[in-house]
């Protein structure tokens, strides 16, 4: 029975899977090895789109697997499969956090816990810069400091950096213009 | 409108507009949930993050079940979970059916490449906000940075980062002596309520 098996697995993947899509990873290709489904490329193709798509990686390509393994209600099989365990844990423990939110030890970790995000989404901003806007191999490779930055996108950052500070439109606008940029200069 | 839906409605909005992991959906319900309706403090969102970024599962969806639930508890939590993988449903079944090239559409990679570029802005001024909203100590700005080199530097899993930031929020407001106020204050309260 090829939906329920789809549906285990990604429970599965969503169960043990903790740091998001990207630790989902290695758990996908255990499963497509395991039976079969496509081939180790085809999965790298397919992870390359669901992270270019709107969307949770980890939710994109579980729809991928799905369709391309039963059609349509696989597609949606896995992907539910992936996120009940989300929905169940979440759940449970939204429920206490709503009990316990006003508690001083929960208080106080999040006085912690929140300046550490800051940290996290920065850093998760550094890396996403790293790609496109610092060029670190190229500082690397002829040790030049003026080509450790690719300007165009520099420039492009600046612009939509000011944009957002001055103007405070939905995110929405600053993504579809950017989209429309990248179109009409080729990033 | 019935409010499960507008949740439903405002999640398929973010799920439409996510580019890259769950972090890039924070400027967008903060737009959304704090800006523009006033449906939760924009201190609980980040709260809401850390908890989906220390348990099991795709962050995205486990922010999105966290932030409905508070907003109208389990069928909440189900109407901005179904809302916010509903596009990926969509537009990856389109593309599974249509597009098998579609890594090779330039027009794609253009436009994605961009995106990204925004998203760091975004996310930097969300950054900047937080900043801004906190209490601006020695120590909070300590943790940041901390946490931001363990994680860049020495690839740290968030996870860890999360706990040890618990912990040591625990311990600082101890030492303040805070904490044992607070708590005399928790308690009192909750004898208060009781009776």
């Amino acid at each position: 029975m090829i939906y329920l098996t789809l549906f285990l697995e990604f429970f599965k993947v969503g169960l043990f899977a903790l740091g998001g899509g990207l630790a989902a990873l290695p758990f996908l290709q255990d499963l497509i090895v395991k039976y079969g489904w496509m081939t180790a490329e085809e999965l790298l193709n397919m992870i390359a789109i669901s992270e270019s798509t709107p969307g949770a990686i980890g939710i994109n390509t579980a729809t991928f697997i799905g369709f391309n393994t039963a059609g349509i209600p696989g597609g949606i099989i896995a992907t539910a499969g992936l996120a009940a365990p989300s929905i169940i844990i979440i759940t449970i423990i939204a429920h206490y956090f709503r009990k316990f939110n006003q508690h001083p030890l929960v208080e106080s970790a999040f006085s912690g816990i929140r300046p550490a995000v800051a940290g996290l989404i920065a850093s998760a901003a550094f890396e996403l810069a790293r790609g496109g806007i610092f060029q670190l191999q190229n500082l690397q490779l002829n040790g030049s400091l003026l080509e450790l930055f690719d300007y165009k996108s520099l420039f492009l950052l600046l612009i939509i950096f000011a944009a957002i500070r001055k103007f405070k439109k939905h995110p929405i606008i600053y993504i579809s213009t950017a989209a429309l940029i990248g179109i009409i200069f080729k990033f | 409108m019935n409010k499960l839906l507008k949740i439903f409605l405002i999640f398929f909005k973010i799920g439409s507009f996510t580019f890259g992991g769950g972090y890039a959906m924070l400027p967008i319900i903060k737009r959304e949930l704090v800006d523009n309706l006033g449906w939760i403090k924009e201190k609980d969102i980040y709260n809401y993050y850390a908890i989906g970024q220390s348990t099991p599962g795709i962050i995205a969806v486990n922010t999105a079940t966290m932030t409905g639930y508070s907003l109208r508890g389990v069928k909440g939590a189900l109407a901005a979970t179904t809302g916010f993988i509903m596009p990926s449903l969509i537009i990856i079944t389109l593309i599974a059916t249509f597009f098998k090239r579609f890594q090779q559409i330039d027009l794609f990679q253009h436009a994605f490449a961009a995106i990204q570029i925004a998203v760091v802005a975004l996310i930097i001024d969300i950054v900047i906000k937080m900043w801004q909203k906190s209490d601006k100590t020695k120590v909070s700005l300590l943790i940041f940075l901390l946490a931001f080199l363990l994680l860049v530097v020495f690839n740290i899993s968030p996870v860890f980062v999360i706990l040890g930031s618990a912990a040591a929020g625990i311990l600082i407001q101890y030492f303040r002596g805070n904490l044992q106020n607070a708590y005399y204050n928790y308690q009192n309260d909750n004898q208060g309520s009781d009776e």
